[in-house]
């Protein structure tokens, strides 16, 4: 199969954002875990802030991370016309 | 009642939106219905029902409903039975994976691992959450395109040839097996605990509730019941919890307002490290614990010493003519005397383990407790290691990834993985809420009570379970120390509804939730290994020419000889249960993940890069656990120290951060080494990156 010029940028831009993605859930886990214990001396409304993201706001960073990359890439689709034929 | 499945089983193809909001009103009206059937049985409760007969209504209604859309869901078309149909709305399949994904350890345990190890217990929260970024980046929407029946499936057609699907095969069973035991284990566990039955007993009967969901109508059938299971589960987590908080702070909504909670928890632990009686009790409990050892030294030296002292304790007292008492204590003591040399040593041993509860109690919020800054930094790795190790390991277990077959599109398998999250979410932002809220209750309300006046809870639960609950008084001054009780990690969830004062039929209500966790992911494991043999081995390796009518037969067959055998080895309690679940995600994280990722993101990965990739991955992760955990070196007969084995401090548990890089470098190495993949593996990795290419005349979706 020989894929087009716009084909590859779909592809490349889909690397792009799962790079991109995949960065801030590095960040959200193991950054912030790795500096808990100073992070820990913040205090977050209540919480320690690391205690407070490592039980809640990590997780929160997660959903949003795989809400936006549904969104942008059924977007993605349809820009370069490779989404599927409707389906609901 | 109605079911989702009679739906299911009515939808024309092609009619996804209607069949959509039919659903969206079963389970609506199903919801409705259970809620209302939960009140019933409050009022009934309020008119004298006994409590009995709460926990079998409860039991009975609920398996009867699972089966009931079990057999509603019956089937022997292999679409139907393997994927669902494939139309499975993004909704309702994240509901399912939910079901799927939450074990009796997610329900149960989880809270209680939270009370019990306090920060460091949220590597399971965020492992087992943050995974699913990893299914959604990399896997689901890909895995969704190919459109098989299974993960070896893929393995087969990415790599060519039945080596890597074999490995794959080995692999999905290893770690479902593992992982299958310990969900029927809990299975009998709340069926006895409900009914008062015996263990055995309950494997068996819970054994028959997972069989009625699944033996019919195979994926069909479990996502239904799923779909189910996950609202009774999340209804049955949520209230007590919220009920809890309103107590406790006032507030119904516990996941925003424990940070409050948690500054008083962390004050009252300064004082309870500081406290006088505390330090006290701390303190018998070493001298005991030392005592011990120091005995456990040479038992048979010890154990002739300690009774010849006793016996001449006696003689002296009848000698001296002592009064009555002092020889009747004298003789007394040498009669509680253990009777035989391996009897003193069980006894000793038990002492000596009181070591740990001289320690004071662990901050909650403290992040990597540790008492110089080497140990600091080894709770540290060992923490981040785990959450890597759980992560990965989501995003390779079989079980949930086929769960992404089931969407109708490539899209709503990208939006179903954020529904999945989502519910999921929902019970893992509540368990820390649920742990701090309760440590709280024990610590100011239950510390420094009186003995004569413990709380009702205390004294029901001490009597079912010593293991979960005994409070002892140490110091014999009358009033409860922190360090006089010892408590296990599952009661937590269980007495939750009695600490926050409601009635029994919100317990049973939280027995059913927990049932319906275990049984949903039973459910789920046993449909991954008899369709990896029954798919996978026999249709695929062995006789590829089987009609649809007879491959669904045999995994239904399978299905029942694999949940016979893991029901079996369930009821003879294997020791380390909990140990092979987290095991699991190790070996299946250093199986599945770099073959998978690869397959997808790299075109020049080869059959034999991935195959030797897979194995090494697997055999470095089974021969670190082998070496560094108590159980399997047991097994195994390895006698080189534990400390020697261990690289870097890692744990045993997390093995997989061994296996998982080295599975990535064995497959490039190799793969790079080895001829590259021809021109039709490079087209399927093409075919499955685009949700569609117009000219693409590749057809990989099995019907």
């Amino acid at each position: 199969m020989q894929l087009t010029e716009r084909q590859h940028e779909y592809w490349r831009r889909n690397l792009r954002i799962t790079a991109i993605l995949l960065f801030i859930w590095f960040v959200a886990t193991f950054v912030m875990g790795f500096y808990a214990r100073p992070l820990n001396e913040v205090n977050f409304f209540g919480w320690p802030l690391a205690f407070y993201f490592a039980a809640q706001g990590s997780l929160i960073i997660y959903v949003v991370i795989i809400w936006y990359y549904a969104r942008y890439m059924n977007n993605l689709d349809r820009e370069y016309g490779v989404e599927e034929a409707e389906d609901d | 009642m109605a079911t989702p499945a009679s739906t299911a089983g009515g939808a024309a193809p092609g009619s996804n939106r209607a069949f959509f909001s039919q659903l969206k009103k079963v389970y609506g009206l199903y919801t409705g219905g259970f809620i209302a059937f939960v009140i019933v049985l409050a009022i009934a409760e309020q008119m004298g029902m006994p409590r009995v007969f709460i926990g079998y209504t409860f039991l009975i209604a609920t398996v009867a409903l699972y089966a009931g859309i079990g057999i509603i869901s019956r089937t022997s078309d292999a679409t139907e039975y393997y994927v669902a149909g494939r139309r499975v709305p993004a909704l309702f399949n994240g509901m399912a994976t939910g079901a799927d994904w939450m074990s009796a350890a997610s329900f149960i345990g989880m809270a209680g691992t939270l009370y019990l190890l306090g920060f460091n217990g949220l590597a399971f929260v965020l492992g087992w959450t943050g995974g699913y970024c990893l299914v959604a980046l990399f896997l689901a929407p890909y895995l969704r395109k190919f459109g098989q029946f299974t993960i070896p499936d893929f393995l087969g057609a990415r790599y060519g040839g039945n080596i890597p699907r074999f490995v794959g095969i080995f692999a999905a069973i290893l770690c479902s097996f593992t992982y299958v035991v310990a969900q029927i284990y809990g299975v009998g566990l709340i069926t006895s605990r409900l009914t008062g039955v015996e263990f055995g007993i309950g494997v068996f009967m819970g054994l028959a509730g997972i069989l009625v969901c699944s033996f019919l109508g195979g994926m069909r059938a479990v996502t239904w019941t799923q779909v189910a299971q996950y609202i009774i589960l999340i209804v049955a987590y949520m209230i007590p919890v919220v009920w809890l908080s309103v107590k406790i702070t006032g507030v119904p909504v516990p996941q925003a307002v424990y940070g409050k909670v948690l500054q008083k928890v962390s004050a009252r632990e300064e004082e309870l490290i500081k406290d006088p009686k505390e330090i006290q009790v701390r303190d018998i409990f070493r001298q005991r614990a030392a005592a011990a050892s120091a005995r456990l030294k040479d038992v048979d030296k010890s154990y002739a010493d300690g009774k010849a002292a006793l016996a001449a304790a006696v003689t002296k007292a009848e000698a001296d003519a002592a009064p009555a008492e002092t020889v009747a204590a004298a003789k007394a003591a040498l009669a509680a005397y253990p009777p035989d040399a391996a009897a003193a040593k069980a006894a000793w041993t038990k002492d000596a383990a009181l070591a740990g509860r001289s320690a004071p109690p662990t901050r909650h919020a403290e992040a990597f407790p540790g008492k110089d800054e080497a140990a600091r930094d080894v709770s540290r790795r060992n923490f981040l290691a785990l959450v890597f190790c759980l992560m990965v390991g989501t995003a390779a277990l079989p079980h949930i990834l086929m769960r992404y077959y089931t969407t109708p599109s490539v899209r709503q398998a990208r939006e179903s993985v954020f529904w999945s999250l989502f519910f999921i979410f929902l019970l893992y932002f509540t368990a820390p809420a649920l742990a701090v809220l309760a440590k709280f209750d024990v610590y100011t309300t239950l510390v420094g009570s009186d003995f004569s006046k413990l709380p009702q809870w205390v004294s029901a639960w001490t009597k079912v379970d010593p293991s979960l609950l005994s409070i002892v008084d140490i110091n014999r001054d009358g009033i409860v120390q922190l360090a006089e009780i010892s408590i296990g990690g599952d009661i937590i969830v269980l007495a939750t509804p009695e600490i926050a004062g409601l009635p029994y039929v919100i317990s049973g209500l939280v027995a059913a939730g927990g049932l319906a966790a275990a049984l949903s992911t039973a459910d789920g494991l046993l449909l991954t290994i008899a369709n990896a043999l029954s798919h996978d081995f026999y249709y695929k390796m062995l006789d590829p020419h089987a009609s649809t009518a007879r491959r669904v037969m045999i995994s239904k067959i399978l299905l029942l000889v694999v949940a016979l055998i893991a029901a079996y080895v369930a009821s003879q309690k294997p020791a380390d249960i909990l140990f092979l679940v987290s095991a699991a995600f190790s070996l299946a994280a250093a199986a599945f993940f770099p073959a998978l990722t690869l397959g997808i993101f790299w075109k020049r990965a080869n059959k034999w890069g991935a195959t030797l990739g897979m194995v090494a991955g697997l055999t470095i992760t089974f021969y670190y656990m082998a070496t560094t955990q108590p159980w399997l070196r047991g097994l195994f007969g390895v006698t080189s120290s534990i400390a020697d084995n261990t690289w870097w401090g890692i744990q045993a548990i997390s093995a997989g951060l061994w296996g998982v890089p080295v599975g990535f470098a064995v497959i490039i190495i190799v793969s790079l080494l080895t001829p590259a993949p021809n021109r039709d593996v490079q087209d399927l990795v093409e075919h499955v990156r685009y949700p569609n290419i117009k000219g693409d005349t590749m057809n990989t979706l099995e019907t």
